[in-house]
């Protein structure tokens, strides 16, 4: 561990050791004032900055942030970072990286060769030293491509994922918002309902409900009951239907055991999953859900900063191959992420750190109502991501989730998103939209009257063999 | 227009939304106008947005509540957090007792405090916690009961802070809960045996969820915290050990036993008192 010195533009700054240069070079966020991590002035972040500006990339493999015997997800991150894609880069130093990022050299192309080369603690790096537009620019050549019983990630489109939570687990009622989600054309990243009562009995009612009605209507996309880990594997055994398997994860080992889980049982989980076979056009069975300030919310960071560390999961999440993984970037409250501004800069962040890693990175943009921000914010955060090429969003019923008790995003935001950037849904979602009459002929989804054979379908339970 | 499109306003007979709506609180079936929800849909979610807010920064304010107690005895007590936006970024502060306010509480042989906190919802304080606080002491006959402490800027765990300093053998904290889209004004309550700092949420029995509007009524909530207060104190302990009657607030759905766990304050609660 060496001690960093600047002196940049006669200001003379030291730093004991990287997880202090990382910190204090973060763009200012309420989790590392709370943590006790953050810079201690504007200026001081800025010196931060130019300590990391001058760092060569090979010192992140050389000072691991958490020592590699007192962590697994330090040792997965060092095992299999892939030497031979960091060989082009392993001369530079982070800023040499940024610069390199932003070239015309950095093509989609290359960027996916890159990133097994890449560590997370790379990637947040570079990221401190990126503004949003540099973020939006690099993710948005960064393709991810992922697949299951529809394709998620291609150029040009837009997947979502429909969250049809109701606070009773009840069965009508999910069905009732999940209905209304397919009529404005979202759902092709997945049906997935965060469970009031997380149980396996609980989650197999969910989960033949879903299969019913996915099954009724031929509807080219996979469910998901995002129970945890245990219980889904529980549900495997029992002979549910599960599509993907969901797990909240985090970038150490002690806050993975907060969420009781650990890297041996993902593997379990992963191996049970794609032991079901049930992928038509793909086999990626993961899905996870990760984000800034779930390490230290469960006294698990490590004096790292909570966006260095939130990159560390992307590297539990890779080694599963997942089908979607989001960041939920505005829920976990003001303590971490306090207002608009965070929340924006730390979902671009998350976003970028994910696909450079080759990641298939999701956003959940939402707000909490103690946070300072409000739908206005989250206009501006979908826009960019929308941009930036996410891929996919989550929605609910009119951006209210009735059981979590937070704001996320509304079906209208990804009708807006599709219209306004000209994205598409999963082809696989687009012909099963285009074969009930649900797009126009600019492939924008109709508002259909109640009168229309597919809504009457839809919402009186028949199936497609009824109408024919 | 083509000849299937909705039509801009349809008669509740013609909307196949209102069967639904009975099975769900979700926003179903707002419509369009393009791209975006009506306008209606947009100011409804507005207002309760507002609600919501408005409630999170509202004041406590002492005089009515304190004329709502009816003349028990009461005093008043501050947490570290010097304003509420310091508040929301620092859960630690609002933890710890602004020492000035540490010579205002009476050491004694007390059974149990009332602490009635702003927490995330000082409408929740405002309009349930004296209800419930009377209606709990009804049923508690012969009780040693402290003088009630209003506390601001208060998270969870300044109740133990203040129950240690009172040497109270209960703390019952009523506390604001994070105001939702649909209640802006849900109260909590959390009973903390030998309350001291470093208490663990496990520690803790909470009843959530008590407002007007479908949820917990104060008089079924003080029917509940007088037998968990009665019960916390013959076996000397509250916490996983002292078994509620009935599954905790399963009914309402309780976020953050699902699939987002830690993640922080997502859950209904005040305050997740690491």
């Amino acid at each position: 561990m060496g001690l960093y010195r600047s002196d940049f533009q006669g200001e003379r700054h030291r730093f004991a050791d990287l997880r202090v240069v990382l910190a204090k070079a973060s763009p200012r966020r309420s989790g590392d004032e709370l943590a006790g991590l953050a810079a201690e002035s504007d200026a001081q972040r800025v010196a931060a900055r130019a300590v990391l500006a001058d760092l060569p990339l090979c010192r992140f493999l050389e000072e691991p942030l958490i020592p590699y015997e007192a962590d697994e997800v330090t040792r997965l991150i060092h095992d299999t970072q892939d030497q031979a894609a960091f060989a082009r880069i392993r001369h530079l130093t982070v800023g040499g990286l940024r610069d390199w990022l932003l070239s015309y050299d950095a093509t989609p192309e290359a960027l996916a060769a890159l990133a097994p080369g890449l560590t997370p603690e790379m990637a947040a790096a570079v990221s401190k030293l990126m503004r949003n537009q540099d973020l939006i620019a690099v993710a948005r050549r960064c393709r991810v491509v992922t697949a299951f019983r529809s394709t998620i990630g291609l150029e040009g489109r837009l997947s979502t994922r429909l969250q049809p939570n109701h606070p009773a687990d009840d069965l009508r009622g999910i069905a009732a918002a999940t209905l209304d989600g397919l009529l404005y054309g979202t759902g092709d990243a997945v049906i997935g309902v965060n469970p009031a009562t997380d149980s396996v009995a609980n989650g197999l009612a969910l989960l033949e409900m879903l299969e019913g009605l996915r099954e009724r209507h031929a509807i080219p996309t996979q469910s998901c009951v995002l129970a945890h880990v245990t219980n889904t594997i529980r549900m495997i055994e029992q002979g549910a239907p599960v599509d993907l398997v969901f797990q909240s994860i985090a970038g150490t080992e002690a806050a993975n055991a907060g969420f009781g889980v650990s890297l041996s049982v993902l593997r379990e989980a992963h191996e049970a999953a794609l032991s079901l076979r049930r992928g038509t056009v793909g086999d990626n069975v993961m899905y996870f859900e990760t984000g800034q300030g779930a390490a230290l919310s469960a006294d698990a960071h490590h004096g790292i900063d909570q966006q260095t560390v939130e990159a560390r999961a992307y590297a539990v999440a890779r080694a599963f191959r997942p089908l979607l993984v989001n960041t939920v970037v505005g829920f976990i409250g003001p303590e971490y992420l306090y207002d608009g501004k965070q929340i924006i800069r730390a979902g671009l962040e998350d976003h970028f750190c994910a696909k450079l890693l080759g990641v298939p990175m999701g956003v959940d943009v939402c707000y909490t109502n103690h946070a300072e921000a409000d739908q206005d914010d989250m206009d501006t955060l979908f826009t960019l991501l929308g941009v930036a090429g996410v891929n996919f969003v989550i929605t609910v019923p009119g951006a209210d989730d009735v059981m979590l008790g937070y704001q996320s995003g509304a079906f209208h935001d990804a009708l807006y998103l599709r219209s306004t950037l000209g994205l598409r849904a999963a082809p696989e979602f687009e012909d099963w939209l285009e074969l009930r009459e649900m797009t126009d002929a600019r492939g924008r989804i109709r508002a259909l009257a109640p009168q229309h054979a597919t809504t009457r379908r839809l919402l009186s339970g028949g199936s497609d063999a009824d109408a024919a | 227009m083509p000849r299937d499109a909705a039509p801009p306003m349809t008669s509740p007979a013609d909307d196949p939304w209102a069967a639904l709506r009975r099975f769900t609180p979700a926003r179903i079936g707002l419509g369009r106008a393009g791209d975006a929800p009506p306008l209606g849909a947009v100011l409804d979610f507005q207002l309760a947005h507002a609600r919501a807010r408005d409630a999170v920064h509202a004041a406590l304010d002492r005089v009515p509540l304190q004329a709502a107690l009816g003349g028990l005895p009461w005093l008043a007590v501050r947490s570290q957090a010097p304003d509420r936006g310091t508040y929301l970024r620092r859960p630690d502060l609002g933890r710890r007792l602004d020492p000035e306010c540490l010579p205002l509480l009476p050491k004694g042989e007390w059974d149990a405090v009332f602490v009635l906190a702003d927490g995330l919802s000082a409408t929740a304080v405002q309009q349930h916690a004296a209800a419930v606080l009377r209606a709990t002491l009804q049923r508690l006959p012969g009780w040693r009961v402290a003088p009630v402490v209003i506390a601001t800027q208060a998270r969870v765990a300044l109740g133990d802070e203040i129950g240690e300093a009172l040497g109270a053998s209960l703390c019952a904290m009523l506390i604001g809960e994070r105001p939702g889209l649909s209640v802006a004004d849900s109260l909590g309550v959390y009973l903390t045996y030998a309350p001291q700092r470093g208490r663990r949420d496990s520690e803790r029995n909470c009843i959530s969820n008590i407002h007007r509007s479908g949820g917990l009524a104060p008089e079924s909530a003080a029917d509940k915290l007088a037998w968990l207060m009665t019960e916390a104190l013959r076996l000397r302990l509250t916490g996983v050990e002292l078994k509620d009657e009935q599954p905790p607030h399963l009914e309402h759905g309780a976020p953050g036993v699902g699939s987002r766990p830690v993640l922080g304050s997502g859950g209904p609660s005040a305050d997740r008192p690491f």
